[in-house]
């Protein structure tokens, strides 16, 4: 067997695929959220950078992970009412908006980086806090199972607390209920007296408040620092996960498991003899690959029905 | 008077948001620098003080503008195609390879070099366009996505093909003279790449406003259904607009490498794709705005690396007070208040607007 081929069949390769994947998963259920209430949340990039930032401060200078937590979701919110407030209320274009939002961020945490620490490229000399990883008693002696599933980071388990309250969220809240109907069909929302902009305003912080968490994780848990634009695209990754699965909460997951995987398979490519430019190129490629597919398909899928529907219009007019 | 401020209204927006901006900016200085006074000058007045900083602000603009232009061309058309800032890398790349391992006189040297750079941008950005055209997919993502691409890619091709190992740095081989763009003011780094991105927003300027391509360009901006219906090949303004836009964004970088660097110098990717957008907002798209506004933003920048040499203050403000500027700039109903209260009095004068 080839190398590589050992390599993914390895427990270390299911182990980081599930590592990989919770900071895309956290943005991808952001995401998902404000694209059900109809107004597509870009700034996810600028939302994790701001919160990642957010964390590793407070957690250095307080020294208490409940307060970097807290205040990561506070940076995170607040990100999705500025956009809202701008979106919303001053009529700013959303996707304009929140260009200027990602440029903010980028900004405003080496700005504020600097000023904190004298330092522009990395949080390194600050002594942040990480979240802790989780050995899970019985699971953790399953031979292969075990090595895969236990001593992950406990945002990692996060994950499947936010799928399912995204779930509870959109299916079993009036608020779920009001942001999917918004989605569909604002001004027949507005007509059985829905506050749209409302909505979408919960919508937007609602996605700021998941994106947060994927940011914390990526500067208290994947890394223990935070360094300039460190993000790295994956606030976008996750706009096409969000895109694969539906925005609906398992093709979020099983999109974000995938883009996880294409991700750690990059990892591992680094055993090979290839130049490591080529290699980091591969999730970005990947994502454009996997979001052509998805969006060809879908518009094949669309493109059937109203051809079918045509055929259906043509039938009764004959009738 | 009022009068007045209602013609000119968007263009007042405009000056007031800068204007706030810069207020901001002031604010901030005060906040955080030791020496405010001081500080303040090297922001605001840094740029006029020195000859080369004063020329550093014409040097930045020539690919600001260039690249301004490349997004108000996609941005018209609706096109929310982000991706100049990886057509220039790439594009200048390319242009790099081919220009250090090519030899013929000046005068066909320089324009194929340009148009190299160009042409591969423009390639590069075909796909984001023809993914969108074709099956629908966001050029958002796609061509932010590529940036990342065009960027490792940019960077492999350098650092593992044209590296010059002699240098020190990691940078490409120095191009041949023939291949360098001339400087035209003694003693700064001014060169042709400034005329040739003014020209190119005349050229653009002309394209958008009178010919019909142009117009097929903005009508599919304003409304596409409406130019499906009225004829308009939907299908080739959105790859039109985003093979222009590569285009002109990699001509704005491989100006910048023949004219000031001569050599490959990007280990990190140089931003003026993201400045372009910001100038694009802030010119709102118009191809002889940008041109005021690519200056402006410029200036800032150049101010803005004073401040970081001379002072306490980080040059990431500038970055700041920019997103600050073209949010502002982008929010319709902001002073939509104020503007209604002046046409309401217009209209109970009686002279009804």
């Amino acid at each position: 067997m080839n190398p590589l081929m050992k390599s993914i069949l390895s427990v270390e390769f299911g182990f980081a695929v599930f590592r990989v994947m919770t900071p895309l998963l956290f943005a991808a259920i952001g995401v998902s959220i404000s694209n059900l209430a109809g107004t597509i949340n870009i700034s996810m990039e600028g939302t994790m950078l701001v919160a990642a930032f957010v964390g590793v401060i407070v957690s250095a200078f307080t020294k208490s992970l409940v307060l970097a937590l807290l205040a990561g979701i506070a940076a995170g919110v607040a990100m999705g009412a500025i956009l809202s407030y701008f979106h919303l209320r001053l009529k700013a274009d959303i996707i304009l908006a929140a260009i200027a939002l990602n440029i903010f961020a980028s900004g405003i945490t080496v700005f504020l980086l600097f000023i904190i620490t004298g330092e522009k490229g990395q949080s390194s000399s600050l002594k942040s806090l990480l979240f802790p990883e989780v050995h899970i008693p019985l699971i953790k002696s399953i031979p292969v199972l075990g090595t895969i599933i236990s001593g992950h980071n406990v945002m990692t388990y996060g994950t499947f607390l936010a799928i399912i309250l995204f779930y509870i969220i959109t299916f079993k809240t009036p608020l779920g209920l009001r942001i999917r109907a918004v989605g569909q069909n604002p001004n027949a929302a507005e007509s059985v007296g829905i506050n749209v902009n409302r909505t979408r305003m919960w919508a937007l912080m609602l996605s700021g408040f998941f994106g947060a968490f994927g940011g914390l994780y990526l500067s208290m848990g994947y890394v223990s620092w935070f360094a300039r634009d460190f993000v790295a695209g994956r606030g976008w990754i996750a706009i096409a996960a969000a895109t694969l699965g539906g925005y609906m909460p398992l093709g979020t997951f099983l999109a974000s498991l995938l883009f996880g995987a294409v991700n750690a398979l990059a990892i591992y490519f680094a055993s090979l003899q290839i130049p490591s430019e080529l290699i980091a190129l591969i999730p970005y490629l990947a994502t454009v690959i996997a979001l052509t597919i998805y969006s060809a398909r879908a518009l094949k899928k669309r493109t059937r029905k109203v051809g079918e529907a045509k055929q259906v219009g043509k039938i009764k007019e004959s009738i | 008077m009022e009068k007045f401020l209602l013609k000119y209204f968007t263009l007042i927006r405009v000056i007031i948001a800068i204007a706030i901006g810069i207020v901001i900016s002031v604010f901030l200085i005060f906040l955080i620098s030791r020496e405010p006074g001081f500080s303040l000058r090297s922001f605001l007045l840094g740029p006029l003080l020195t000859r080369s900083r004063f020329a550093h602000v014409f040097e930045t603009a020539s690919p600001i503008i260039f690249c301004g232009l490349a997004i108000a061309v996609a941005f018209q058309a609706k096109q929310f195609n982000i991706g100049a800032e990886g057509s220039l890398y790439i594009g200048a790349a390319v242009a790099t390879a081919f220009a250090v391992s090519t030899n013929m006189p000046a005068f066909i040297h320089i324009p194929l070099v340009l148009l190299v750079g160009g042409l591969t941008g423009a390639a590069w950005s075909f796909i984001p366009g023809i993914l969108k055209a074709k099956w629908k997919a966001s050029e958002l993502v796609s061509s932010l996505m590529l940036n990342y691409v065009a960027y490792f890619l940019g960077l492999y091709l350098i650092n593992f093909h044209f590296r010059d190992k002699e240098a020190g740095f990691l940078v490409s081989y120095q191009f041949p003279e023939t291949a360098w763009l001339p400087r035209f003011i003694p003693d700064t780094r001014i060169h042709y790449g400034i005329i040739l991105a003014l020209v190119a927003a005349v050229l653009v300027y002309y394209f958008l406003y009178h010919t019909t391509t142009g117009y097929e360009i903005r009508s599919t901006g304003f409304n596409d259904r409406f130019a499906r219906y009225g004829g308009i090949n939907v299908f080739k303004v959105i790859i039109l607009c985003q093979v222009i836009l590569g285009f002109l964004a990699a001509v704005g970088g491989t100006t910048e490498i023949m004219g000031i660097h001569r050599r490959f110098v990007w280990q990190d990717s140089p931003g003026y794709g993201w400045s372009g957008i910001i100038v694009a907002i802030i010119g709102r798209n118009h191809p002889l705005l940008i041109i005021p506004a690519s200056f402006f933003l410029s200036y800032m920048q150049v101010g803005g690396r004073v401040l970081n040499l001379m002072s306490d203050v980080p040059a990431e403000m500038i970055t700041v007070i920019q997103s600050i500027i073209i949010l502002l700039i982008t929010a319709e109903a902001f002073l939509s208040q104020w503007k209604y209260r002046i046409t309401l009095r217009q209209a109970e004068k009686g002279d009804a607007v």
